[in-house]
């Protein structure tokens, strides 16, 4: 087996030098009975037998890159220069463990505080943490926060806000004896949010561009929310947008959560990802997961370690701000080394052009007869409300082809007004010829 | 001077050791800026303008971002050096007890590239991705397999999400059954600290079991507190003393006897994979790391990726969503009401924004295929002779903190190191000077100093022969009154650094200074 590097006679030494007969003599305090269960699984494997086998599922799937992909909804395909994977690939990283041991994980230390200080500045916020599992997870530790701060009971979430972040925050705020208000659909983003803050509301969860695509401005609330005692959690699941659009520190966010899996981390099918998570310094106490901070060595050199960590459970146990542990590490390098090489001009142009993009694709699909352009205002982002079931329509298309975005009722099973939405997104992959492709193909089955 | 044939010289003279370098650097050891710490204003990626004027209006970004763009040379340069100051499983034995740092099979990370998995969206067509949710299904079947269990849960994202799985789970079990009277879980002192955080997640109140002389669950103590207020016991088994739990069966039996659900913290599943099935031990559930057993890499701290197998009680109690086959094709459940016609009762609900770690499920399902049913037996069982090597090899010169063998992991306590001055923190910063990794310490907070070293299957006989010889010499080097370990390390690419300064005055981003202005 080439994995394992004990031969028979070493093994035989071994046991001899421990002082036991048998490798079971070591296995003495597991009930006989459980012992050596019959286990029916093949045996092992070379290289090649493996990469066919796992090549012949590869080949089943639609890879975006195939073809025409115009899907979004929380995860976007961007392009990740070369390097980045190279970067993440390096033994250093992708072998080493969470940096408990400083003098020795320097590498994985610093970027994370680069990590910290890029994402920050990208949410428009004072400090951010070293990243979470995804978006919708930080989105609920974000819920969980908010009522350590406000010592208030009652979550609003926005009909804008994506259903799965609003059912994952859902789960965690109930789990936790909070009720949790979410707002019926809003493909409009007319929504008076101010409205439904009471005086036991914790917080009112929002999300820009929200899921339908909408540039939504969330200053007034943020007035209102500043007023009540509530905080603003602005979520943002396109992490592209933020080189363009109104960050939620402009607009006075007191916690922001992203996801940022469109810059430097692939699809992946929906994970890993990485959770990104910001807020004020005031409240860096009340931050669930890891951060990492400044200091010197006994030489006075500068140096970085993890810190303020009795927020977390391997020290406060039942009292941790948070139960998470292992976090998105290596996807918070890819994100932080993508960012590096795009700088300010770099990001601030894959934007736009996303942004282009997007607005070619709505001009030429909006044209189409039996369908209307839902939402004026987007980034990259939009919904279409067709003249038919755009589950139905998604699935002809995909037969052409054409990969054409996520149907309302995918993401809305319960709700038929959702049945006749089709959100669709761009990025600065899509070509021209993808967008006439898609129209000509949209004409064809609707 | 002495001199080949090309009159070159072959060896340096005696000189008297240098200062500091003009640089600050050492030979490999290069010393490298923060990259906000250099001009800003440029990018490392060609893309052209955007040709047409925007439509974002009065929604366009203020306020300038203020961050650098590196060229591709400028940036390779920065994370490989940067890279050269971690310490990583490949370059040596990474021996943290409980973290499970074995060896990463590169053909595991080639297999998650492929397009057709690394490069598929979540959300589009199901028709689309029958080959991602037959690797999801594949997968599932395997840790079933393995672990006995009737159900598996595999969106959770890491092993405390995991836990938070399992434990809601529980929650709704007891829900469901009008028992919301029961608010008590118990955890052993030495339990990893998410156990408890995740109790306390879950609106659950905790409470310690004691542990016996042995290291493992005291029965008799556990059984006094057991009672009709009790949701569920955690119990990590093998345990965090490395040591597996021999009253397991009748742990759980009266766990069951009471009316509580028995959560398996399998985290150290590794050491019994392919030999026992927790499903013949009385699991209701327990999380399964797949970064550590089955070796998906840690990242430096992450992506994980913590699936939970589940009792026939508690499956229906799982999360949205999971894959289903019917009919020769794959099927992914994505809502409640879908899931189960009586839906308003449960619980379970969304735990993530997608279906789980694919990129992980990848790479573990290439580990397993990889070793087969014989090699991850074969790898649990090196890995127990692995670490009862070095228990042998150390206890010499070091204090074993319960007596016997043990499973992955060896323990010990810091009695051997009374009255020298030195402590484990010392001795694990000495280790660096070595060149290993520490072993995890202080941990679990059991064992006075503890040092908990797990060296995995992934260690060959040599490599283990010169890594208790180094630790035996600190040992003596402690024992003979070497002071000098309490400066340790010396040669890493930093001293010890101050981690109260850094909690007290938290910096925790950079921010332009006087010396150092961002360029409009």
């Amino acid at each position: 087996m080439r994995y394992l590097p004990l031969s028979a006679e070493d093994r035989r030494a071994m046991l001899k030098t421990i002082g036991v007969r048998s490798i079971d003599d070591l296995f003495v305090d597991v009930p006989r009975e459980a012992l050596n269960a019959k286990i029916d699984l093949p045996r092992h494997r070379g290289e090649l037998e493996v990469e066919r086998l796992l090549g012949a599922m590869a080949a089943k799937n639609r890879p975006a890159g195939a073809g025409p992909f115009f899907v979004g909804a929380g995860a976007y395909r961007h392009h990740v220069p070369a390097s980045v994977d190279h970067i993440i690939q390096r033994s250093e990283f992708l072998t080493s463990y969470t940096p408990y041991q400083p003098e020795i994980a320097q590498g994985t230390l610093q970027y994370l505080f680069e990590f910290q200080t890029q994402v920050a500045a990208l949410l428009g916020m004072e400090v951010a943490n070293a990243s979470m599992y995804d978006g919708s997870t930080a989105c609920a530790e974000a819920a969980l926060m908010a009522r350590r701060v406000t010592k208030r009971g009652r979550v609003v979430v926005s009909g804008g806000l994506h259903p799965h972040y609003a059912a994952v925050v859902r789960t965690n705020s109930e789990l936790a004896g909070d009720t949790v208000s979410i707002r019926p659909l809003d493909v409009e983003g007319e929504e008076d949010l101010a409205a439904q803050i009471d005086a036991n509301t914790s917080c009112v969860i929002v999300q820009n561009p929200d899921v339908f695509g909408n540039l939504r401005d969330f200053t007034p609330l943020a007035k209102s929310c500043a007023e009540n005692g509530t905080l603003l959690i602005v979520v943002v699941t396109e992490a592209v947008s933020l080189g363009a659009v109104k960050s939620p520190g402009e607009m006075g966010a007191d916690i922001a959560v992203g996801e940022g899996q469109s810059i430097g981390v692939p699809l992946n099918f929906g994970g890993p990802h990485v959770g990104l998570f910001a807020t004020r310094q005031k409240y860096v106490r009340q931050m669930p997961g890891r951060l990492c901070g400044a200091t010197v060595d006994a030489e006075g050199k500068r140096g970085f370690v993890l810190t303020l960590s009795t927020r977390e459970q391997h020290i406060r146990r039942d009292k941790a701000t948070s139960n998470i542990c292992t976090n998105s590490g290596l996807c918070a390098l890819a994100f932080t080394a993508h960012m590096t090489l795009l700088g300010e001009v770099g990001l601030r142009r894959m934007s736009l052009l996303s942004h282009e993009a997007a607005c070619k694709a709505a001009d030429a699909l909006s044209s189409v007869p039996g369908v209307r352009l839902a939402t004026p205002r987007f980034f990259n982002e939009f919904t279409l409300r067709l003249s038919a079931n755009a589950a139905e329509i998604v699935e002809a298309l995909a037969s052409k082809g054409v990969l054409g975005g996520v149907p309302g009722g995918r993401l809305w099973p319960n709700d038929s007004e959702a049945e006749d939405l089709l959100i669709v997104a761009a990025t600065e992959c899509t070509t021209d010829a993808d967008i006439a492709d898609y129209a000509h193909a949209l004409s064809e089955v609707l | 001077m002495a001199m080949n044939a090309q009159g070159r010289p072959t060896r340096a003279d005696a000189a008297t050791a240098p200062g500091p370098t003009f640089t600050g650097n050492r030979a490999l050891q290069i010393e490298e800026s923060l990259i906000f710490e250099r001009e800003f204003g440029g990018t490392g990626v060609d893309l052209p303008e955007p040709k047409a004027k925007d439509r974002l209006g009065s929604m366009k970004r203020q306020s300038p971002l203020n961050l650098p763009g590196l060229s591709e040379p400028e940036a390779m340069r920065h994370y490989v050096r940067l890279s050269q100051k971690n310490y990583a499983i490949d370059m040596g034995p990474f021996p943290l007890g409980s973290c499970t740092m074995k060896h990463n099979p590169r053909l595991n990370e080639k297999m998650a590239r492929l397009p057709g998995f690394a490069d598929i969206h979540p959300l589009q067509p199901q028709s689309t991705v029958q080959g991602a949710l037959e690797l999801v299904h594949e997968l599932a079947d395997w840790l079933l397999e393995l672990t006995g269990m009737p159900a598996v849960a595999m969106s959770p994202k890491a092993g405390a999400h995991g836990e938070l799985c399992g434990m809601m789970a529980i929650k709704a079990a007891l829900d469901a059954r009008g028992e919301t009277g029961r608010t008590r879980v118990l955890a052993p002192e030495s339990a990893h600290g998410t156990n408890p955080a995740t109790a306390a997640q879950c609106g659950f109140s905790v409470d310690d079991i004691p542990a016996d002389e042995t290291g493992r669950v005291d029965l008799s103590a556990l059984k006094a507190k057991l009672g009709p207020d009790v949701a569920a016991i955690m119990v990590t088994n093998p345990n965090t003393c490395g040591l597996f739990e021999r009253d397991i069966r009748a742990i759980a039996d009266a766990v069951h006897e009471a009316g509580g659900y028995f959560y398996c913290d399998g985290a150290n599943f590794n050491a019994i994979a392919g030999k026992v099935r927790p499903g013949d031990l009385g699991v209701d559930a327990m999380h399964i790391n797949l970064h550590k057993t089955f070796s998906t890499p840690h990242g430096g701290g992450g992506p994980g990726s913590g699936p939970v197998v589940l009792s026939a009680a508690l499956a229906p109690f799982a999360p949205v969503p999971y894959v289903v086959k019917e009919e020769g094709r794959y099927q992914l459940v994505e809502t409640r009401r879908a899931a189960r016609e009586d839906g308003e009762n449960m619980h379970g609900g969304r735990l993530t924004a997608f279906h789980g770690q694919m990129g992980m499920f990848v790479r573990a399902l290439s580990y397993m295929l990889s070793h087969g049913g014989d090699g991850i037996r074969q790898a649990a069982e090196d890995a127990v002779l692995n670490a009862n090597y070095v228990l042998a090899r150390l206890k010499s010169e070091m204090t074993p903190a319960f007596p016997g063998h043990c499973m992955h992991e060896a323990l010990f306590d810091d009695s051997f190191l009374k009255g020298t001055g030195v402590e484990t923190i010392d001795f694990a910063k000495g280790m660096i000077d070595e060149g290993y990794h520490p072993m995890t310490m202080y941990f679990p907070l059991v064992v006075h100093g503890a040092m908990l070293i797990e060296p995995t299957e992934s260690e060959s006989k040599q490599e283990l022969d010169l890594f208790c010889d180094a630790l035996l010499s600190i040992a003596r080097r402690a024992n003979a009154g070497d002071a000098s370990l309490k400066g340790a390390p010396y040669f890493a690419p930093r001293r010890r650094l101050d981690e109260t300064a850094a909690a007290r005055n938290p910096v925790l981003r950079w921010t332009p200074t006087a010396s150092v202005r961002a360029a409009e």
